[in-house]
């Protein structure tokens, strides 16, 4: 029989999964939104992965799992590998391609930078305390506008004067936008300017005192927007890779470190039937009152999370 | 009686209140009960929004003492605009309809003179030089704490027996508590560097190192930085810093101008408070082979931002990764978590190509 590895991204807007064989060759995949429900949605990918591994599916002898709910989805589906997004996203695309120099990664909620050498993580940054120019910024702009958000790339290359739209804050960014919509600015400039601010914003962020060096990635929800993929070639002079596969990285990666990790523990699919339930509660014991999270499979309690000192973990 | 009381930072508590019991023993000192996240909220409930973490820490620290009696409150510091905090929050606290008095130290313009004045007109029965003796006596214990300390943080993550360091350093804090003379705090320290020194220690002479450079409360108050210290040392990381109460008050005055020299062509100006000290030290720990970096801050730090671009520079010249982190009054660790654990990874991996490729990567040449 077949080996697989499954590796599972949970972020804060999809939930991507994949299995790969022994060679890193994508066996099946599934991509669908989270909706705030983890559990739910990593269930559901479980489903349509075994659904479309049809009748003679491998043995899955490996589990990987990052993204935001890496830590819940990590204990429901007692994962080998639990690793943060960077390094799983590194992972990943070196798989595919082994001469990356930099990855740019917008996703819905956060943007990443990483910088490689050789294939190795050389330097990465990760925007903080600010959502400015991430997917859910072009999403909800999209909706002012009466657009999908996925509409919004193929308007962006109709425009031939992109509008100038601040990049710094979402707040001045929207103001602007507004305005320029009232004064008479086209659809698609005002598109096209705003793609512009997501890819400058980036860089003056992110990429502040950090060399970007071709061969660039481009990868996450929002590389599926061509324009932002436009702004970035001009911003950096650069030919911009996007991969069609570009969202699943971050689930290679983690089903890559799952096949490195070689416990060969075996993946039950019916694990998606299995009930699954997580309780909260604040603890008591002093004012610092943390907030822990008990998880259970099957009324049993198999982790709890949270606590910040030895007496929130032995309340469980 | 009066019940005097004063914020805190990391575990300075001990020394601070011992001082304190032996300058007004008339008076009682009641320690702020220790931070939790209540103590960030009530404090940043009542500040200035865009005013920096320590700020909003202190804050919830006095309120806390209020609440917990105190009458007296002490602050002390300056550098930054750290130097102005005292009176607005004295005057927040008043406005909040505490009553109490607020006594302030102030870096720069306390003298030995200015000092026992005030103090004497709080009623310190002590004359200027028992005074002097006591504060010789407080400065000596900082030490004998920070030089233990900075060995238990280097040694920590490769302990043999879980939470002996931790169990032995907390035991030698109370021991500190009852010290009342030089000859008391010297049997103390021997005792302690035999004890915590004889630990198992089970550390690999190329363990991964890393240096923690910024600001001063984010360094050294940990519950402000998610215990950044602990969280490293538990995967196998030894982690050094040079920013500790002996260092500020004795080595960086000692050190003068020499500090803007050993960051070398980095800095031709001091940048203001710490921001040189962390140019200069990080520049140092490239220089010795480090693994990395990491750089904390409070939210809108000036000096340790003049610092950054600097910063940057070093990391581009030495090969040397180094992270930024910036604390306010944000509660999720999740974040901070995922940026460590890639950081860590990634001086893994960056060991292993070297170990496989010798010579490339961070090399030694610039060992001074």
């Amino acid at each position: 029989m077949q080996t697989g590895y499954l590796g599972v991204d949970i972020g804060s807007i999809s939930t991507k999964g994949v299995v790969i064989d022994g060679e890193g060759s994508i066996l099946a995949e599934r991509y669908l939104w989270t909706k705030g429900s983890p559990i739910e949605a990593v269930r559901a990918v479980i489903r349509g992965l075994e659904e479309m591994l049809g009748d003679t599916p491998p043995a899955i002898c490996g589990t990987g799992v990052t993204g935001s709910a890496r830590k819940l989805v990590g204990a429901m589906l007692d994962a080998d590998v639990v690793k943060n997004e960077i390094t799983a996203h590194a992972v990943g695309t070196l798989s595919v391609f082994p001469e990356a120099r930099t990855i740019l990664e917008i996703g819905g909620q956060d943007s990443k930078l990483i910088l490689l050498e050789d294939g190795v993580v050389v330097d990465y940054a990760m925007n903080t305390l600010c959502a400015a120019g991430t997917g859910s910024f072009l999403s909800s702009q999209a909706k002012r506008l009466g657009l999908e958000v996925e509409a919004l790339g193929e308007l962006a290359l109709l425009s031939k004067a992109p509008a100038k739209i601040a990049a710094r804050c979402t707040v001045f960014a929207e103001s602007d936008l507004v305005h320029k919509a009232q004064i008479g600015h086209k659809r698609e400039d005002i598109v096209a300017g705003l793609c512009t601010a997501v890819a400058a914003n980036y860089l003056n962020n992110l990429a502040k005192g950090k060399a970007i060096r071709p061969p660039i990635v481009f990868q996450g929800g929002v590389s599926k927007n061509a324009g932002v993929v436009r702004a970035f070639e001009e911003a950096t002079g650069a030919a911009i890779h996007v991969h069609p596969g570009g969202h699943l990285m971050g689930a290679i990666g983690a089903a890559a470190l799952a096949m490195r990790a070689g416990s060969g523990k075996r993946f039950d699919f019916r694990v998606a039937e299995l009930d699954f339930e997580t309780r909260g509660y604040e603890c008591a014991q002093c004012p610092n009152h943390c907030e822990i999270i008990r998880f259970y499979r099957e009324g049993v309690l198999i982790d709890a999370w949270g606590g910040k000192c030895e007496n929130g973990q032995k309340a469980s | 009686m009066e019940i005097i009381s004063f914020p805190h930072l990391g575990p300075y508590h001990v020394p601070i209140a011992r001082l304190l019991r032996r300058i007004f023993p008339h008076m009682e000192v009641r320690k702020a009960p220790p931070i939790t996240k209540r103590t960030l909220e009530l404090g940043s409930r009542h500040s200035p929004d865009f005013v920096c973490a320590p700020f909003k820490y202190n804050l919830g620290n006095f309120i806390e003492a209020l609440e917990g009696g105190a009458t007296i409150l002490m602050q002390a510091g300056g550098g930054c605009r750290y130097g102005y905090y005292g009176e607005i929050q004295e005057q927040i606290l008043k406005d909040l309809g505490y009553s109490f008095q607020f006594v302030q130290f102030l870096g720069k313009e306390a003298t030995l003179a200015s000092l026992h004045r005030a103090c004497r007109e709080l009623g310190t029965p002590l004359t200027g030089s028992r005074l002097l003796g006591e504060l010789a006596l407080t400065l000596r214990m900082l030490w004998v704490m920070d030089t233990m300390e900075a060995y238990v943080r280097e040694n920590i993550g490769f302990e043999t027996t879980p939470h002996s360091f931790e169990t032995a350093y907390g035991a030698f804090l109370n021991a500190l508590e009852d010290v009342d003379s030089f000859s008391a705090l010297a049997s103390v320290y021997k005792t302690y560097r035999k004890k915590i020194g004889g630990l198992g220690v089970r550390k690999p002479v190329d363990c991964l190192r890393v240096g923690i450079v910024g600001e001063l409360y984010s360094l050294m108050e940990p519950f402000s930085s998610f215990f950044i210290e602990k969280t490293l040392a538990k995967n196998n990381i030894m982690v050094s810093r040079h920013i500790n109460l002996t260092y500020l008050l004795v080595l960086k005055q000692l050190e003068g101008k020499r500090l803007l020299r050993q960051a070398g062509e980095y800095l031709h100006f001091p940048i203001g408070a710490d921001g040189t000290d962390s140019v200069a030290k990080s520049k140092k720990m490239a220089e010795l082979g480090y693994d990395g970096v990491i750089h904390l801050k409070p939210f809108g730090c000036t000096p340790e931002v003049n610092a950054m671009p600097m910063l940057q520079n070093i990391a581009k010249d030495y090969k040397m990764p180094i992270l930024y982190f910036s604390f306010d009054s944000l509660t999720s660790e999740t974040g901070i978590k995922t940026r460590l654990e890639a950081f860590h990874d990634m001086l893994l991996m960056r060991r292993e190509t070297r170990r496989e490729a010798p010579g490339s990567g961070a090399d030694m040449s610039h060992t001074a």
